[in-house]
């Protein structure tokens, strides 16, 4: 029974590595495209944002599965 | 201070679970009248309807707070517009502005000034409950999941809305999967289509509530260190820590109404123009 807290843990941690790339690699990307374009970064950034929120809710998505666990053990 | 309102319980363990949960009393130990046991205030139950349990709880007080503040602060400030806002009318017509210039206009174009109002609804609801929230013995609304659910639900019931305004029923349901389409892929696209109409308005909801509950919880494990750890030397680094989070979670007020607004939109221009 003490492995759900284990698994709890790294399950939270891979999803933060996952949602850690998902959104740097956007925000790198982002940067890019705005120090190649200045003129279009209000459409960049609108952009850029939608795709963070999506990102992040998958993240999100598995921390509650990782709360869940500990909780429901 | 190991009562029930300090946050842990007899065993110096913090109830992390207990803070975020729905209960059916309001938590009011600074009041300190007798007949409130624990510095609970109880909430009226009611009977079950149909077998609807619809008694009040902490969630749907606070709710109810954010938007009779809402309604009062909005008639309050444009009952009577004046030409040049003053005070609160100036910042929220500021939000107002922004909503309407950088996120509506620019993701629906002309014809977003239909759903503006609606839109600027969704927005200031949801900011009104995730900053009353914040303030301590409150409880926020959008951290419950039913109120992110219904709130996604209204979202999808006016993208479906839209779309079958503009296309028709055949036309809206034609356009959910891309034209052009050889007939046996239809078999894996049809399924496709239909979990990705779901899983917008579930993401919606799932962002909303795990955004709020997580940053509650983060605050509270961090005050939470100096029950837990027995020791007063934690104090000031958690407390320095808490109040930063406590910032950072005003500032994810704003962004996550601002998403949750911006997804809608979205979500509602795609299903009204699915050309583009």
């Amino acid at each position: 029974m003490e492995f759900a807290y284990l698994g709890a843990a790294i399950g939270a941690g891979l999803g933060v590595i996952g949602a850690g790339l998902g959104i740097g690699l956007l925000a790198a990307a982002a940067m890019e495209g705005i120090s190649r374009q200045p003129e279009a970064v209000g459409d960049i950034r609108t952009n850029m944002i939608i795709a963070a929120a999506l990102i992040e809710g998958v993240a999100l998505l598995a921390e509650i599965i990782c709360v869940l666990v500990v909780v429901t053990k | 201070m190991a009562d029930a309102n300090a946050g842990a319980n007899a065993d110096g363990q913090v109830d992390v679970i207990r803070h975020i949960l729905d209960h059916d009393y309001l938590e009011v130990p600074f009041l300190n009248a007798h007949h409130l046991i624990d510095g609970r205030f109880d909430l009226p139950q009611l009977e079950p309807i149909l077998g609807i349990d619809l008694s009040l709880t902490r969630h749907v007080v606070w709710m109810w707070l954010a938007s009779g503040l809402l309604i009062t602060t909005m008639i309050a400030c444009f009952g009577r517009p004046k030409l040049v806002p003053t005070g609160l009318a100036n910042a929220l017509e500021a939000m107002v502005l922004f909503i309407r210039d950088e996120v509506v206009l620019p993701v629906m174009g002309e014809s977003g000034r239909t759903y503006l109002p609606f839109l600027l609804t969704i927005f200031f609801f949801i900011l009104y409950c995730n900053l009353l929230g914040l303030i301590p013995y409150s409880a926020t609304a959008t951290g419950n999941i039913s109120v992110t659910v219904a709130l996604a639900l209204i979202s999808f019931a006016v993208t479906q809305g839209a779309g079958i305004a503009n296309n028709g029923l055949f036309g809206h349901l034609k356009a959910l999967v891309p034209g052009g389409l050889p007939a046996p892929l239809l078999i894996i696209m049809i399924p496709i289509e239909i979990i990705g109409l779901i899983a917008k308005p579930f993401a919606l909801a799932i962002r909303l509530f795990a955004n709020m509950i997580a940053g509650h919880i983060a605050i509270l494990v961090f005050l939470g260190l100096i029950i837990m750890l027995k020791t007063y030397w934690v104090a000031p680094v958690s407390i320095i820590l808490a109040a930063a989070l406590y910032l950072l979670e005003i500032f994810i007020g704003f962004v996550q109404a601002f998403i949750f607004t911006l997804l809608t939109a979205l979500f509602v221009s795609m299903a009204a123009h699915p050309d583009h």
